[in-house]
């Protein structure tokens, strides 16, 4: 049995410690902050782990139960509440370890940053919130979780306010967000609209009154009440997951600290989305519009994104890029009803990609803040336990046989291979091609920055401004933590710097200088093993039971017509089984193919890939510019509202408020007045007269009538 | 035709030749006599009305005292008539017209909508022995109407007062008693109390 | 028995009288006053009529009240032109437009 309590402390103590680090920052100092931050978090993981346990091995019922009721309004309850069943506890499990990482690693990464404990107590925050997000047993609380982890997302990408493009970044992402979370809120009213509650299992029994309705969004079309609803809540998954066409702000998002990108950009909050559709299963299960939407958009994300990764040389947007290609795949797995399959892609992304970019950000830190790929490489001698751990990532995402994301990955395009909804043909050549991408781009990656030669003690003056020099919040400094530099580069070679380096790099900690490349802190170092331990491994452990067993039964809800991972499941014989059935398959080639390629074009003729962008060279800008979507939003969606407003200020405000409304009465009072003292003659008799007209025309009245 | 009506008519013929002397008139000491005239004949019209008390009213009051005042007044004042004749017999059509207007609409109000004809005719009281119409209107006066009669008198005396404020002047050189004066003067405007040292029999002269 | 027909009537022929005196005569102050004082007859008339009619001396009441304030109007009246005369030595209407707009 779960008891509540342990529930509540799981959400309260992150909660508790951001309020201690927030408000009582200078008190406690920065020691105090990220002792209690992490003490928060860890109780949390080790309560999460435990409920975990109780539901796995000791069969503990699911715990269903309203733990305060907010308001009541017309018979809609809104509430907090609690509903923890082996989706919910994996996700606690997740996050919370995920976070316990990326706490204990910002140590090392903002130890000289000003905004220590300010910091500390957003990531905690951010770990209440998604743990209030994951735990809900209503829309109510997970649009309150979704909001919050939201307003902590661009709390945390504008974390260095100072900085233009960050702030840029931060009101961009909070702007796109804004769409999807209106579509959300449609999505929850009309939930709230057809069934009249807001808690999960009343909704879900209560769904074929939603199927039951029609409702007219264009005239003379009538819609599935249940498609409108399940596109509407998508959009929002959209916003949330960073889905084509609101995919935008996550690449910008990268202007934020490196451990929030792990931990918001890539491993938890942007899974969201997905969570949310998986949990909603039982009613995208009612609609296969939506499911084609759904996998439609999926699949286009997983492609189109993943080529964006494959030009640009920012460390960090090549994760991003990367992040946004496997959120499209996750996504085409709730397309094609594999939800499990996207949970549990989930589940290992999280972990790998974690790793990768907080490796990317220890590579940061080693490079003293710079983040432009071409001023790495042959790094791997100087930062061993980054590179191995990397690689291991590396791995994870093109789904190397046996690590864990190629369970995830492999069993995925199994699934999308073996659907056969509408859209399921073009999602599965998406995904399938995506593949060799992602093995091209990741490898890339690693060959530029720990392989070839030492390019960082090049001089270089103007060329890092080029890096981002395709985005469009970019400016000179974009890529760089001018906060932190200076210090934090001075406090690392302090500790691990090579003896001999240590007199030059501290002389010498400009922008353009050569710099000395050297090992992570072991606050750094620890959760990079820590997590490539999972990435490894956890793929071959959990795919069974998550899968093709019954973890989530009862939790997720498959159409027996849809069920592809039933069908891949009666060929399941065990994960070697599974491995070795992958090598009968073409997509495991295609990624090492795309690993020879990278190899190829940055290892062996480095020459080439120059030569190549310039013979395709309006391809090469396609990508580059990012396939103009942030053009287009500029010219369309930035420029239109500006020019709406200036429409409305000339017409509305001059010309209406002030001309017509506040000077226009002041004119027509004075007018009035000018005709009204003409009438005034001051004679008795023109008074009398109008009188005399006035009973005259009173009695015609009366007597016309 | 009874008799009351034959008077009715001839008083009425009477009061309107009389009313079309009044605004007719070119002198308004004729016209103010006019006006007697035709409440004099309204007076005995509305004893036919079986309003006795408001027709004694109408002599003591409005030809006695207010008619008076009028002719005072016309008399008194220098009125140049041809000056303020001008203009008379240009107007003559326009008034004539409206004249006509309104009397032809109150006709068509009280012929042609029957106004007031619904309205059954109470059966007379003042064949009752020992009717006063004097006391049956004091009564209701000074019972239900007691406080719009007080109001009625406090405009009477504010009418008093307002036309002797606004007719009242002092002329210069008179000498008149000034009340406020006497009232706000204080002691030491009136009295100066002079400190003088004794005169001392065969003492030093004070200089 | 008097109609009540032909009383109104003859109220409604003084008032029209009344009003087109005013036309006529409206240079001189006096006379208008004495117009006016025409009109009140005639509404006085319509009071008392429709008081015999519906047997009800209210109506006779409210005639007594039109007299009181009809004689403190021309008493005020009255005093308002004496003082006037005496300023303007006048009392042509078309010269008193000091109020005019």
């Amino acid at each position: 049995m779960i008891s509540q309590s342990v529930l509540l402390t799981i959400v309260l103590a992150p909660l508790l410690a951001a309020i201690l680090a927030g408000l009582a920052g200078k008190v406690i100092g920065r020691a105090g902050a990220h002792t209690v931050t992490i003490a928060g978090v860890a109780i949390a993981f080790g309560l999460s782990a435990y409920v975990l346990k109780l539901l796995l091995v000791d069969g503990a019922p699911i715990v269903n139960q309203t733990v305060y009721t907010w308001l009541v309004s017309d018979g809609i309850r809104m509430e907090v509440g609690f509903l923890v069943d082996n989706l919910s506890a994996m996700m606690m499990t997740v996050v919370t370890f995920v976070s316990l990482c990326v706490h204990v690693y910002t140590i090392g990464y903002m130890k000289e940053d000003p905004g220590y404990q300010r910091f500390f107590a957003y990531i905690s925050l951010f770990t209440f919130s998604m743990l209030m997000l994951v735990m809900s047993n209503n829309f109510m609380q997970l649009f309150f979780g979704w909001e919050a982890v939201g307003v902590v997302s661009y709390l945390l990408i504008g974390f260095w306010y100072t900085r233009p493009s960050a702030i840029f970044a931060n009101l961009k992402a909070f702007l796109v967000n804004r769409v999807g979370d209106f579509g959300f809120v449609l999505g929850i009213a009309g939930v709230a609209y057809y069934t009249g509650s807001l808690d999960y299992a009343t909704v879900f029994d209560a769904r074929d009154a939603i199927v039951a309705n029609t409702m007219e969004i264009f005239p003379g079309v009538e819609w599935q009440a249940i498609t409108v609803v399940c596109i509407c809540l998508f959009v929002g998954a959209m916003g949330k997951s960073a889905q084509v066409p609101l995919h935008v702000w996550l690449p910008d998002s990268m202007e934020g600290p490196t451990p929030i990108s792990a931990l918001i950009h890539a491993a938890t909050m942007v899974t969201a989305g997905i969570f949310m559709v998986a949990r909603m299963s039982p009613l995208f299960e009612l609609s296969e519009v939506a499911l084609s939407t759904v996998l439609v958009i999926g699949a286009t994300t997983a492609f189109f994104m993943g080529l964006l990764g494959l030009v640009n040389n920012d460390i960090k947007r090549v994760v991003a890029y990367s992040t946004l290609s496997q959120l499209g795949y996750m996504t085409v797995a709730l397309g094609v009803s594999a939800y499990a399959g996207a949970l549990f892609h989930l589940m290992t992304h999280a972990f790998f990609k974690a790793l990768l970019f907080l490796a990317a950000g220890s590579v940061i830190i080693g490079m003293h803040h710079e983040q432009d790929m071409r001023k790495m490489g042959g790094l791997k001698k100087y930062m061993p336990i980054t590179y191995w751990t990397s690689a291991i990532g590396t791995l994870a995402l093109i789904g190397f046989p046996g690590t864990s994301g190629f369970f995830s990955k492999d069993a995925l395009i199994e699934a999308v291979h073996a659907s056969h909804i509408p859209g399921a043909t073009y999602a599965y050549w998406c995904v399938f091609l995506g593949v060799f991408i992602t093995a091209f781009y990741s490898f890339r990656l690693v060959f530029m920055t720990f392989h070839g030669p030492e390019r960082f003690r090049e001089v270089s003056h103007e060329s890092h401004g080029e890096s981002n020099s395709t985005h469009l919040t970019s400016d000179a400094d974009a890529g760089h933590e001018p906060d932190t530099h200076a210090d934090h580069g001075a406090a690392a070679h302090g500790h691990h710097a090579p003896a001999g380096a240590h007199a030059v790099a501290h002389d010498d900690h400009g922008h353009h200088g050569p710099v000395e490349p050297h090992e992570s802190p072991w606050v750094v170092t620890l959760p990079l093993i820590l997590l490539a331990i999972p990435s490894l491994f956890i793929g071959a452990v959990t795919i069974g039971p998550m899968l093709f067993g019954d973890f989530f039964n009862g939790v997720l809800f498959v159409n027996e017509e849809h069920n592809v991972l039933g069908h891949i499941g009666e060929e399941w014989h065990g994960p070697l089984g599974f491995i070795l059935h992958a090598f009968q398959q073409p997509a495991i080639y295609l990624a090492f193919a795309g690993w020879a390629a990278a190899w190829f074009l940055y290892i062996k003729r480095p020459d080439l890939p120059a030569v190549i962008a310039g013979k395709f060279s309006a391809l090469y800008h396609l990508f580059a510019k990012k396939f103009y979507f942030d053009e287009i939003y500029q010219a369309v969606f930035a420029r239109g509202s500006v020019g709406l407003g200036t429409a409305l200020w000339r017409v509305g405000d001059v010309a209406l408020i002030d001309g017509a409304a506040v000077n226009g009465s002041a004119r027509a009072v004075g007018w009035l007045s000018g005709v009204m003292r003409r009438l005034q003659s001051g004679y008795l008799y023109h008074y009398a007269f109008a009188m005399i007209i006035g009973l005259s025309v009173l009695l015609a009245w009366y007597v016309l009538r | 035709m009874s008799i009351t009506e034959i008077l009715f008519y001839a008083f009425s013929g009477v009061l309107l030749v009389s009313a079309i002397g009044v605004i007719t008139a070119r002198n308004p000491v004729h016209a103010a006599l006019f006006l007697v005239f035709s409440f004099f004949n309204s007076a005995v019209l509305w004893i036919l009305l079986e309003a006795e008390f408001l027709a004694i009213v109408l002599v003591l009051v409005y030809v006695g005292a207010v008619m008076v005042l009028f002719l005072f007044v016309v008399m008194m004042l220098d009125v140049k008539i041809a000056e303020v004749r001008e203009g008379f017999t240009r107007y003559a059509p326009l008034g004539i017209l409206i004249a006509l207007i309104v009397v032809a609409e109150i006709g068509s109000v009280v012929f042609v909508k029957t106004l007031g004809q619904e309205v059954t005719p109470v059966t007379q009281v003042a064949a009752e022995a020992g009717y006063s119409n004097t006391g049956a209107l004091g009564e209701l006066l000074y019972t239900k109407y007691l406080y719009p009669f007080e109001l009625a008198a406090v405009i009477l005396l504010l009418a008093i007062v307002a036309a002797i404020v606004l007719t009242m002047r002092r002329r210069a050189g008179l000498k008149q008693q000034d009340i406020g004066a006497q009232v706000s003067v204080r002691a030491q405007d009136r009295i100066r109390v002079v400190k003088m040292p004794p005169v001392i029999e065969g003492g030093e002269k004070q200089s | 028995m008097i109609s009540l027909n032909f009383v109104l009537m003859l109220a409604g022929i003084l008032f029209a009288l009344s009003v087109a005196g005013i036309f006529l005569n409206r240079k001189n102050v006096i006379l208008l006053l004495m117009c006016i004082e025409l009109m009140l007859l005639a509404v006085n008339f319509n009071f008392i009529a429709f008081a015999r009619q519906l047997g009800d001396l209210g109506g006779q009441v409210f005639v007594f009240f039109i007299l009181t304030v009809a004689a403190a109007e021309s008493a005020i009246g009255l005093a308002i032109l004496v003082v006037l005369f005496r300023e303007r030595k006048s009392i042509n209407v078309e010269q008193l437009d000091t109020m005019k707009g």
